[in-house]
């Protein structure tokens, strides 16, 4: 055993951790509980048949049907459905966080003719109706052979994610000291290089949280999804408008594309949770 | 220090493009078809400013957008301040912060007709959760009481969007530097200090983006409102969206339709402006250093 | 102003498994200068967190002046820090900074207002007093960081994590000025972490050197530069460092190849075997009219006020500081000359004894 050993057997004292006032953890998770109600609510729906939900008020189902997921899982229009939405919201976010990060730290470092108006030009895509670009971009999209392709969607949702990435990257690139980025050129680095091994570790919270923000904006957007597509690349906010028929609504299946949907946004911010709670980390150059 | 550097324009060219490509060209289109009336695709005449004449002056125009108005910014004063103190109080790391996460991002996730579905049964106090506790605590029906179909859109705007917001502020708290902590510990700080010295002022690019997201997203507000009371009761509930599209849907009149976005559109586009412009107010003062 | 005392401080961030420093103990006077110089990793800011109270060593004790302080976290310890970027309350006003430590101990206006002009006065910053720090520049902005150490007159001791790491290449010679004269006046007892040698070497009265999570050598600059105990001092200091010339020792001769270059000399009796000549390029001459150990100049390098001759010795490059009006070429062969006094000899990278050079 070394000397360190010996030491360490005999007085190791725990490193003092500073937390936060204890009642604060109990008050978070009560929030949450809470605000879950209504999930709760909506699984619970999933799982009722369609007359009872508008039937009976119930917290614990009288009777139970899985008719619902029954559907979901074999009727090809929903599993298609599901996967045409992750397909587009998947390629959306990469090629918006790709597109947004070297334009953002442009905004954030360099001053450059028309720069201010240009974005707040970007920000103003952001901020359009949808409901404004339907009629041209049906046509449009036509025009182009990217109708009823996930393709399409992926870049027709540009519209208002690659803003979005662009002003959340700005504001988190500007959190970091440009004395990095210079002490980093006389390193030697080459600007590639830089960005891509000491810059981008400093700003993963940014990145995380805008992966997130595009894949979420994309996957819940419903009138463009189904305004360029019909049949082949019918987005899943799309087919559960099928529901709805002239018999009424199907409350169940509703409900239960309604659970579905929220898996994949789960697993989105689960795989980009480390990047967000890390946050800073600045690197010793 | 922003150093002046046009090469710049190469780094943000393809934002550019692309954006260009999926917002203006289409915009061009909608402008085309908002200054002519359409009888028939065959038989177009070019109207001009008539529909946007008509639309400043329709009174329930007028008094939708006021709704609008109202209603973002109720919305923004319980969503920032609950955001940031649920930010707060989230776990930090480990698997709890993991678990948080999700947790909070689930109303964010939904498809806004789902959340409209759930909350319409949910809220209802014959057959809904929801409604059915509130009904013990006081009257409560927002099928026919306007307060209670407005009190129930804004708590589902709330219960919708302010995990963004909480978003936002986590990831902006995780990103200063624990020396910013360290220092106020040494300078004996008490925690309402940090927060206002440390935290608040770090945190100001992230609200801006948080508060100016919020407003107009909430000014703009439909699907929910749509499924849940239909715009009701009465027009307790009609923002400007819904009368918009009941217009445009009702009375398919492209022309009038079209017109109406457009001015929907424009006035977004200001009130983005004048918002934007009060709240970088600070930065701009802040481009000159001693040398 | 204190006496610092560190007992047996070590540190594991992962329960033992490895440790970041080394179980160590030193102890430094009241109103010394000390400079804890290493590379990456070796265990410098561990060390500073742990005086400073941000880290619970893992085992060991700390005490100020006698005190032990172990226990007590950051704020009862009652030390100034400066860290590697300047840490301002953006919102506030230089002076505001400045008062803000005071504020929160409670202390009146007057006696703030006080303070904050004198420290202001010492630090050269007084008509900056009522700017936002965000306009200030960094080495300034740096110098309101530790004005808020300062206007605290009870502070036992200043630490300093790399202070210099964003300030701009032609102010960071004034500002480490600035720092060496504030001590001078002031006399706090104050701690600097650095891997910039000249930095440790002009700031400090006493560096430790460090590497890996050990103390390799304390003393004053002059004292490693002299007489490195560690092949790693000798390396790490110097621009450029130590040259390492294999070689052996055969009852008391020492030998470079089949060249005996003289005999050893030190306290203890240095065994037979291979040793490392260790011999700083300042105190290694070549000249082509002795005789020695022969090598062959492979490149000359200009460097202003004097040249580095690189030569190929026995078991790689050698360099030798020569004045500048030296006429060596490369190509030429010539021999090394070492200094009577500063030539040693290390075994296991530890220094083991000196040579007493042959002729000399």
């Amino acid at each position: 055993m070394s000397k360190s050993e010996s030491l360490i057997k005999g007085s190791f004292s725990p490193q003092k951790k500073k937390r936060s006032l204890p009642w604060s953890g109990l008050v978070f998770w009560l929030v949450i509980a809470i605000w879950m109600v209504p999930v709760a609510w909506l699984i619970l729906m999933s799982v009722r048949p369609s007359a009872d939900i508008l039937g009976a008020f119930e917290i614990i189902p009288s009777r139970f049907t899985f008719d619902g997921y029954r559907d979901f899982f074999l009727k090809e229009m929903w599993y298609k459905a599901y996967l045409n939405s992750l397909t587009y919201s998947t390629l959306n976010t990469i090629f918006s966080v790709t597109l947004a990060l070297p334009a953002a730290y442009a905004f954030s470092r360099f001053s450059f003719a028309g720069d201010k108006h240009l974005f707040f030009w970007l920000l103003t895509n952001r901020m359009a109706p949808a409901a404004v670009f339907l009629l041209p971009f049906y046509n449009m999209y036509n025009a182009v052979g990217l109708f009823d392709k996930t393709l399409g969607v992926a870049v027709a949702h540009m519209l208002f994610n690659v803003p979005l990435a662009v002003w959340i990257l700005e504001g988190f690139i500007s959190g970091i000291p440009r004395q990095v980025d210079e002490t980093a050129a006389i390193d030697g680095y080459s600007l590639p290089r830089f960005f891509i091994m000491i810059f981008l570790p400093m700003i993963r919270s940014g990145i995380g949280v805008t992966a997130f923000f595009c894949f979420m904006f994309s996957w819940v957007e419903l009138l463009i999804a189904r305004t360029i597509t019909s049949t082949d690349a019918k987005p899943i906010s799309a087919a559960m408008t099928r529901t709805v028929s002239s018999a009424g609504t199907d409350w169940t299946l509703l409900s239960t594309a309604g659970v579905m949907t929220i898996i994949p946004g789960v697993l989105a911010i689960w795989f980009v949770r480390k990047y967000i709670a890390k946050g800073f980390a600045l690197g010793r150059v | 220090m922003k150093t002046r550097n046009n090469k710049a324009w190469f780094l943000v060219l393809p934002v550019i493009l692309v954006v260009a490509f999926t917002a203006l060209l289409p915009l061009m289109t909608v402008a085309n078809y908002a200054i002519q009336d359409i009888f028939s695709p065959d038989n177009r005449l070019f109207v001009g400013m008539k529909w946007f004449y008509d639309i400043t002056n329709d009174p329930l125009i007028i008094s939708a957008f006021q709704r609008s108005f109202q209603f973002s910014i109720q919305a923004l004063l319980i969503q920032i301040p609950l955001g940031i103190a649920i930010a707060r109080i989230m776990p930090k790391s480990g698997w709890k912060a993991s678990a948080a996460l999700v947790a909070v991002s689930i109303p964010l996730i939904i498809p806004f007709n789902v959340i409209g579905s759930t909350w319409l049964i949910f809220s209802r106090k014959d057959i809904g959760l929801g409604g059915y506790l509130l009904n013990k605590l006081f009257d409560f029906d927002f099928t026919s009481d306007p307060k209670d179909g407005w009190g129930l859109i804004l708590a589902v705007d709330v219960w919708h969007w302010t995990p963004l917001v909480t978003l936002l502020v986590y990831a902006g708290l995780r990103s200063i530097p624990p020396a910013y902590y360290q220092a106020a510990a040494i300078d004996g700080a008490s925690p309402f200090a940090v927060f206002r010295y440390v935290e608040l002022p770090k945190l100001r690019r992230v609200l801006l983006i948080a508060l100016l997201l919020r407003f107009m997203d909430s000014f703009m507000i439909y699907t929910e409102p749509f499924v849940i009371t239909g715009g009701g009761p009465g027009d307790a509930t009609t923002f400007a969206s819904i009368l918009l599209t009941n217009i445009a849907v009702g009375q398919f009149d492209v022309g009038r339709a079209g017109a109406y976005s457009l001015i929907f559109f424009i006035i977004i586009q200001i009130m983005s402006f004048l918002f934007y412009t009060v709240l970088t107010l600070q930065d701009r003062e802040e481009v000159t250093k001693t040398k | 102003m204190a006496e610092i005392r560190l007992e047996n401080i070590g540190h594991s961030y992962d329960q033992g498994a490895t440790f970041a420093l080394n179980p160590i103990s030193l102890t430094w006077k009241d109103g010394d200068a000390i400079a804890l110089l290493g590379p990456s990793g070796c265990g410098k800011t561990t060390l500073l967190n742990i005086i400073s109270g941000l880290l619970t060593p893992s085992v060991g004790r700390v005490y100020f002046d006698g005190v032990d302080v172990t226990d007590l976290d950051t704020a009862k310890r009652n030390v100034a820090q400066v860290f590697q970027f300047p840490v301002l309350y953006d919102t506030m006003t230089v002076r505001e900074n400045l008062a803000f430590p005071l504020k929160n101990r409670g202390l009146s206006k007057d006696v703030t207002a006080t303070r904050v002009e004198e420290v202001a006065e010492l630090l050269g910053i007084t008509k900056y007093l009522d700017t936002r720090p965000l306009k200030l520049r960094s080495d300034l902005q740096q110098l309101v960081s530790l004005g808020r150490g300062l206007v605290r007159r009870d502070v036992p001791a200043i630490l300093f994590d790399e202070p210099l790491t964003v300030i701009d290449q032609n102010f960071k010679w004034t500002l480490r000025g600035r720092l060496k004269e504030l001590h001078n006046l002031t006399r706090y007892s104050l701690v600097y972490v650095t891997h910039d040698q000249t930095e440790a070497l002009t700031f400090a009265d006493k560096v430790v050197v460090l590497n890996q999570g050990n103390v390799v050598q304390t003393g004053s600059a002059a004292d490693l530069f002299l007489a490195p105990e560690d092949e790693f001092v000798g390396f790490f200091i110097g621009s450029p460092g130590m040259n390492f010339i294999d070689g052996s020792v055969n009852n008391g001769s020492v030998n470079i190849g089949s060249t005996v270059i003289g005999t050893t000399s030190g306290d203890k009796p240095v065994a037979n075997g291979n040793v490392r000549i260790g011999i700083r390029p300042e105190f290694l001459a070549v000249s082509s009219t002795s005789s020695g150990v022969n090598v062959k100049i492979s490149r000359v390098e200009h460097r202003g006020g004097y040249k580095l001759v690189h030569a190929d010795g026995p078991n790689g490059n050698v360099i030798a500081k020569v004045d500048s009006n030296s006429s060596l070429d490369a190509g030429k062969t010539v021999q090394l000359t070492f200094h009577p006094e500063r030539t040693y000899i290390y075994r296991d990278s530890k220094l083991c004894g000196s040579v007493n050079v042959k002729g000399a």
